[in-house]
């Protein structure tokens, strides 16, 4: 337990040392708001990847849906924000948004996660437009028009401590043995129903946990761009978290962050690229896909106890 | 006499037009070893999948006589027949791959350490103490069968003989009242087969526990049964001692065909 404490010190350094930087940044004036911008979509971007990756890549449940559930907490913040402005207000509109993606992702994780592969694929995705064009035909989401004027209760500062806080954890969730008993599931389903795994039950687990993150990635995301339309959580938008996780590496919660962190640089760069951006964007996944179709990753994952193992077996030969 | 643990009767699986298992009653007493024989398509795995829980069963009663009564398992999904005290591994290995060896015998053992959800996210001093409980008992076992050495590898990276022996472990992991082996000497040598058989009888001996076998190496098969079960075309031919079955005609009959 101990040494476990200082592994999750080290992680924390890692934290505030992120922190200290940007701010440091900031400070000095060189983050203007556009990189601000790119920063925080980076956040919010591995929020929703970590959350699809726990059902891709752990469950091994191919979700098409993401955005749906996102939908879902960008509009729950929207409406309650516009009515409550303050922080609180914000949180309140949170956890609202968190409860609902969950329920919504109970109800259509149960019929549909007993389907396989590109079947739960199809079937998650037509469960995102539903969702999509509930909110385009109610009153209370302003039908197509979407969302304007949602007040501004979110700094980069709050999306880089949800980013920390939803990462430690999924995290946590997995290295558990919850999350081994989900990794079964995607390993051999009928061997871990006969070691007395319910894989319905974890099944449901991974994709409903997956949704409430989705639901925190909405949240602030319509907090901090103001505008949200329901245009904005189509079939497109859920590809483009599932590239994320894809290209960093399905079943890598590293591989997500370095993913997020590469893809929001290169979409800011190519900017000055005008059309030619697509087409490079799209030349770059397809390489990568070429060359390393386990995505940049694979599943490996950066940890410190295994460095600091590797180091001292390296100072240990020194000597 | 020793008393029963688990019991089926007039056990029937058709699939469509085929009778796959045809009305077999069987019985395993405690601490019992117990073989299943018959030739290829004779509906043993088919057998060992119904009272799993694999596949649904078309009719009949399968029931576990447990301390608080007797309980019926079909109908019941194998996951909850696994918890109830059945265990078994596969003809064809299925191991979680991707994950190490301890992390396969840790899955098994997922419902005899309960964490909480909220106590594994937030990592309270419950959660070390559940998860070092459990990867000690997890680490105990493959020491016993001297899987030390391999704990922290990927289950693929095994070779074949050893990818047995830990399915068995794994499938020990979940304690049960009766563990069911399909075919465990397949494609191993003589010298392997040999290892096999004293690894079944010293579960049998340490473990307490009834062990149900199918296996087509009969220097196996007759090594180690009390009690065999000979099934041909899903229906059961024969029942007896390892003697009284190699004298049976019907099964000579049924293993080497009719004397011309």
């Amino acid at each position: 337990m101990k040494a476990n404490f200082k592994y999750n010190l080290a992680w924390l350094g890692v934290m505030v040392l992120g922190f200290v930087i940007i701010d440091a940044c900031e400070f000095l004036g060189i983050i203007n708001t556009f990189i601000e911008n790119m920063l925080v979509t980076m956040g919010i971007n591995i929020i929703l990847a970590t959350g699809l990756n726990l059902i891709i890549g752990f469950s091994g449940q191919f979700s098409l849906g993401h955005a749906g559930f996102m939908a879902i907490g960008a509009y729950a913040t929207g409406i309650i924000t516009q009515n409550i402005a303050t922080p609180l207000g914000f949180y309140l509109s949170m956890g609202v948004g968190i409860i609902i993606a969950m329920i919504a992702a109970l109800i259509v994780g149960i019929p549909t996660l007993r389907l396989r592969g590109d079947y739960l694929a199809i079937a998650t995705m037509g469960a995102a437009e539903i969702i999509r064009i509930l909110i385009n035909n109610f009153k209370i989401t302003n039908g197509a028009a979407g969302l304007f004027n949602i007040p501004p209760l979110v700094t980069w500062v709050t999306v880089y401590v949800l980013m920390c806080l939803t990462t430690i954890i999924t995290v946590n969730f997995i290295h558990s043995r919850n999350g081994r008993a989900i990794m079964s599931v995607r390993e051999d389903e009928i061997a871990a129903e006969a070691m007395g795994i319910n894989t319905t039950r974890w099944k449901l687990a991974a994709f409903v946990f997956g949704a409430g993150t989705a639901a925190i990635g909405g949240s602030l995301h319509a907090a901090y761009i103001q505008t949200i339309a329901p245009g904005d959580f189509n079939i497109m938008a859920s590809i483009a978290i599932l590239i994320i996780v894809v290209l960093g590496g399905v079943g890598s919660i590293t591989g997500t962050f370095v993913a997020a962190m590469v893809l929001g640089a290169l979409d800011t760069i190519l900017q000055n690229f005008g059309t030619l951006r697509m087409i490079i964007y799209a030349l770059a996944l397809i390489l990568i896909m070429i060359f390393k179709p386990a995505g940049l990753l694979g599943n490996w994952e950066f940890s410190f106890k295994r460095l600091s193992r590797r180091l001292r077996k390296e100072s240990a030969i020194h000597e | 006499m020793s008393s029963p643990l688990l019991t089926a009767q007039q056990l029937v699986k058709s699939f469509g037009g085929l009778t796959a298992v045809s009305n077999v009653s069987v019985h395993f007493d405690q601490n019992e070893l117990v073989g299943l024989i018959g030739p290829n398509g004779a509906g043993k795995t088919t057998l060992f999948n119904l009272l799993t829980g694999v596949t649904p069963v078309t009719s009949g009663a399968i029931s576990l006589y447990t301390d608080n009564g007797v309980q019926t398992l079909n109908g019941k999904r194998p996951a909850e027949i696994a918890q109830a005290g059945l265990s078994r591994t596969f003809q064809n290995i299925r191991l979680f791959k991707e994950l190490s060896v301890l992390d396969n015998v840790r899955i098994a053992m997922t419902n005899h350490y309960r964490e909480g959800l909220l106590t594994s996210i937030f990592r309270t001093p419950k959660f070390y103490r559940t998860e070092a409980a459990m990867t000690a008992a997890a680490q105990k076992l493959l020491a016993i069968f001297d899987l030390t050495e391999v704990a922290d590898q990927p289950a693929k990276n095994l070779p074949y003989g050893i990818q047995r022996r830990l399915e068995i472990v794994r499938a020990l992991a979940t304690k049960p009242k009766i563990l069911f082996l399909d075919e465990p000497a397949a494609g191993m040598n003589p010298e392997e087969t040999a290892d096999l058989t004293r690894l079944i009888r010293q579960i049998q001996h340490d473990f307490h526990i009834t062990i149900v076998l199918i296996e087509h190496d009969m220097s196996l098969v007759m090594n180690v049964v009390e009690r065999l079960y000979v099934l041909e075309h899903g229906a059961l031919l024969a029942e007896g001692t390892p003697t009284e079955i190699q004298q049976n005609p019907a099964v000579i009959k049924a293993y080497l065909g009719d004397e011309a």
